[in-house]
């Protein structure tokens, strides 16, 4: 329970549904902050004394549990790492995966629990043979699905969304309100909720030091100058400085990141577009599609939609499980359509229709069509 | 109903206490007012104050009823400081409750004083030699627990006053966790803490004991209504506290041992905490190997158990007890923290039935592990 509504109305449901529940909120920092700051952030004292104010009226016990260190290693520390790879990572993705569905998921279970029910818009719903499966939420507006498809089979198991059905937001704030809670017109939290000013690269920059390097075009040449190579993301279009109108008087976008010689490479939008997305380290929620009808052989590509935020539309795909020149096991994804603004370290989430298949970190990608180079 | 063994955090409030107290609150008068109605909450409010100052050997006019014992701890930390001024060094341990400890942080932070850290030992014992060694005439005070009120250790307050005094130093003493458990009397103590609610009193109402000998410098000013304290005396609250200093009747020792006993029988690696026998008849603590505190609370309360961690929570989030580290104790093993507390009450039954319960909690906040654990992400198969 974060102190959101989400999770307060989640819990309200859990209880109605005849499971014995506890509310539990993560401790994920040492030294949380006292007061709430506009609709950013979460995590402070006072969240989570609305966290045990909805615990309170719902009747439940209410614990917090400290995951700080855990948090720390396994999420922020992997954002700064992810970042100074030149990637662009997911916190929250890495916070269901290791937190939430992992550390906590695995003290619940020792302490008794079956399962952890989460305020997530998502729905979990079962095949004719009773194996389950992950949906989106029935409000594609409000959907979540996107950064639980890191979920395995197993973790799937031991999962409640019991936000999942509920046609709107509107409503879940409008039965917060007449269940009583406190916190039923309570802000949306959104950016990252370690970094709550939201100011992402001045929190990098503080973590890992910036310096000035150089903003290069796809000849190699400089065309201008940045304070800090590791905050840009691919794809990325304001902030870059290089002046406009450019050569050809198209706008210029970041085409790649290179942290180890603090360089930027930018490029018009043409050279975003991606046909190819692969990554090796991937997982299934629910069945593999090998063995669930979907794909017949093993080594077939099969069609599916492709997501690579969590607010992107998904686009049809096929993909395929294969092995790459250096002998690894990866998920290749073809997009139909070239795919724009496609960045290493984020996470590619398929789907059949509403259902989850599985997700990959993408390690690489291929331009659709090669875009010729000016000469330098 | 659940089994209350967590009376070191508040212990119930007495019936007798409760009658006198509601009966109080319906009585009009400020204690101040010089009307008859003024002059009748006033008799109420000395005949508490009278009957504090005799269960702490005390003349009545040396107690300043006060909003409880934080309140009282910070008076007599910084009102001793203050009043002793130009000395800026404070001898203190780490071990001290928080009242102690952020009071005197204060005064380094905001008023210059010298923090002089008293080590203490394995069973968290002041170190006396340290403070022979220490004092001198540029020592503003000595702070220090009567007992501790983690792990319940008796601190030799006899000897710390005895050596302060061949200084001239003047020693508070925070008896909030001894008070009702041991005698506590002033003694050559320059001040005193106490609070109500440990000894079957309401909450809100302590006293700081300030020796005639004593100046301390007030934390709250106004109406000048006591010594070292301004504003409207609580006169029900007085009644409430002076009625629950006169039946104090310590917990039974043989009670305590009989829980260490089936702890550490029932747990055979549990590790007993503070001294075994010079410490609180009502308290027993431990340490768990290879458990989180707040597992284990949170097992023991779904099992009908009601006992702490024994540490204050730091903005919420569970952390490791400074007492436990200044002891030494490493600070995976204080993770695994439990204090139980006994008090008016409390039955054998209660014990025993606390020490069934808790091998199979022990096993479960084990498998859970410590909060830093590594998840191994394998999940039992099958749905919830």
């Amino acid at each position: 329970m974060s102190g959101g509504v989400d999770s307060a109305v989640a819990a309200a449901r859990a209880v109605d549904a005849g499971h014995e529940v506890v509310g539990v909120h993560l401790a994920l920092s040492r030294t949380p902050g006292t007061l709430r700051t506009g609709a950013r952030g979460c995590c402070t004292i006072e969240d989570s004394m609305d966290a045990q104010r909805a615990a309170n009226i719902i009747g439940i016990p209410y614990f917090v549990w400290d995951f700080s260190e855990r948090f720390r290693l396994d999420v922020v520390d992997d954002f700064i790492a992810e970042y100074s790879a030149g990637r662009t990572p997911n916190p929250c993705m890495r916070c269901n995966e290791r937190i939430k569905f992992a550390a906590l998921l695995e003290k619940a279970l020792a302490l008794g629990f079956d399962a952890v029910a989460t305020g997530h818009y998502a729905s979990i719903e079962l095949d004719e043979h009773g194996n389950r499966e992950l949906h989106r939420a029935s409000a594609w507006a409000k959907d979540q699905s996107y950064v639980l498809g890191v979920l395995t089979t197993e973790q799937l198991a031991h999962s409640m969304f019991p936000l999942g059905a509920t046609p709107s937001k509107a409503e879940v704030r409008a039965e917060a309100a007449a269940r009583g809670f406190s916190v039923a017109n309570k802000p949306d939290s959104h950016d990252i909720c370690f970094i709550p000013d939201g100011d992402t690269r001045g929190w990098l920059a503080d973590k890992v030091g910036a310096s000035p390097g150089a903003i290069l075009d796809r000849s190699g040449a400089t065309i201008g100058e940045h304070e800090g190579a590791l905050a840009f993301t691919v794809g990325q279009r304001k902030g870059l400085n290089v002046g406009f109108p450019t050569d050809d008087g198209k706008p210029r976008f970041v085409l790649e990141i290179r942290p180890k010689t603090n360089e930027v490479v930018v490029g018009p939008r043409e050279a975003l577009e991606v046909g190819l997305i692969a990554g090796s380290s991937f997982s299934w929620t629910g069945l593999d599609p090998y063995g669930s009808g979907i794909v017949d052989a093993p080594a077939d590509a099969f069609e599916c939609d492709v997501q690579i935020r969590a607010h992107a539309d998904p686009v049809p795909a096929t993909a395929q499980v294969s092995t790459s020149s250096t002998g690894e096991r990866e998920l290749v994804i073809k997009p139909v359509d070239p795919l724009n603004g496609v960045a290493p370290g984020q996470t590619a989430v398929l789907y059949v229709g509403t259902r989850v298949l599985g997700q990959c970190t993408i390690d690489r990608t291929v331009s659709a069509v090669p875009v010729p180079v000016p000469a330098a | 109903m659940a089994v209350y063994l967590d009376h070191a955090a508040t212990t119930p409030m007495l019936p007798a206490v409760i009658a006198a107290y509601t009966e109080a609150l319906s009585v009009v008068g400020n204690p101040s007012s010089i009307h008859s109605q003024g002059q009748q909450a006033k008799r109420m409010l000395e005949e508490a104050r009278e009957r504090i100052a005799a269960s702490l050997g005390a003349d009545p006019v040396e107690v300043t009823l006060t909003s409880g014992g934080t309140e009282a701890i910070n008076l007599g930390v910084k009102g001793l400081f203050w009043s002793r001024g130009p000395r800026k060094r404070i001898l203190v341990s780490r071990a001290e409750h928080h009242a102690t400890i952020d009071s005197v942080e204060w005064l380094e932070a905001h008023e210059g004083a010298v923090l002089d850290w008293v080590p203490v030992d394995s069973e968290g014992r002041i170190d006396l030699a340290y403070i022979a060694g220490a004092l001198d005439d540029d020592v503003a005070l000595v702070t220090a627990l009567w007992a501790n009120n983690e792990v319940g250790t008796l601190q030799p307050v006899e000897q710390l006053v005895a050596l302060a005094a061949g200084h001239g130093v003047p020693v508070h003493c925070d008896a909030v966790a001894a008070y009702g458990q041991v005698p506590v009397s002033l003694g050559g103590l320059a001040a005193l803490s106490i609070s109500a609610h440990k000894i079957g009193g309401p909450v809100g109402i302590g006293a700081l004991v300030i020796s005639r000998a004593a100046t301390v410098t007030p934390l709250i000013h106004g109406g000048n209504q006591q010594r070292a304290r301004s504003g409207t005396q609580d006169a029900a609250g007085a009644v409430a506290f002076g009625v629950a200093a006169s039946l104090i009747a310590p917990p039974d020792s043989a009670l305590r041992d009989r829980l260490i006993a089936g702890v550490l029988n029932a747990v055979p690696d549990a590790v007993l905490r503070g001294d075994p026998v010079h410490r609180l008849p009502g308290n027993a603590h431990f340490t768990f190997p290879g458990c989180e505190g707040d597992s284990l609370l949170f097992l023991l309360d779904a099992a009908g158990f009601s006992v702490s961690t024994g540490s204050a929570c730091q903005a919420g989030v569970p952390e490791a007890s400074h007492v436990l580290l200044a002891m030494g104790v490493p600070e995976q093993d204080a993770r695994g923290a439990l204090r139980f507390t006994l008090g008016h009450g409390t039955t054998a039954a209660d014990v025993d039935a606390l020490v069934a319960a808790l091998p199979a909690a022990v096993e479960r906040a084990r498998a859970a592990g410590y909060a830093d654990r590594v998840p191994v992400r394998s999940f039992p198969a099958g749905p919830a």
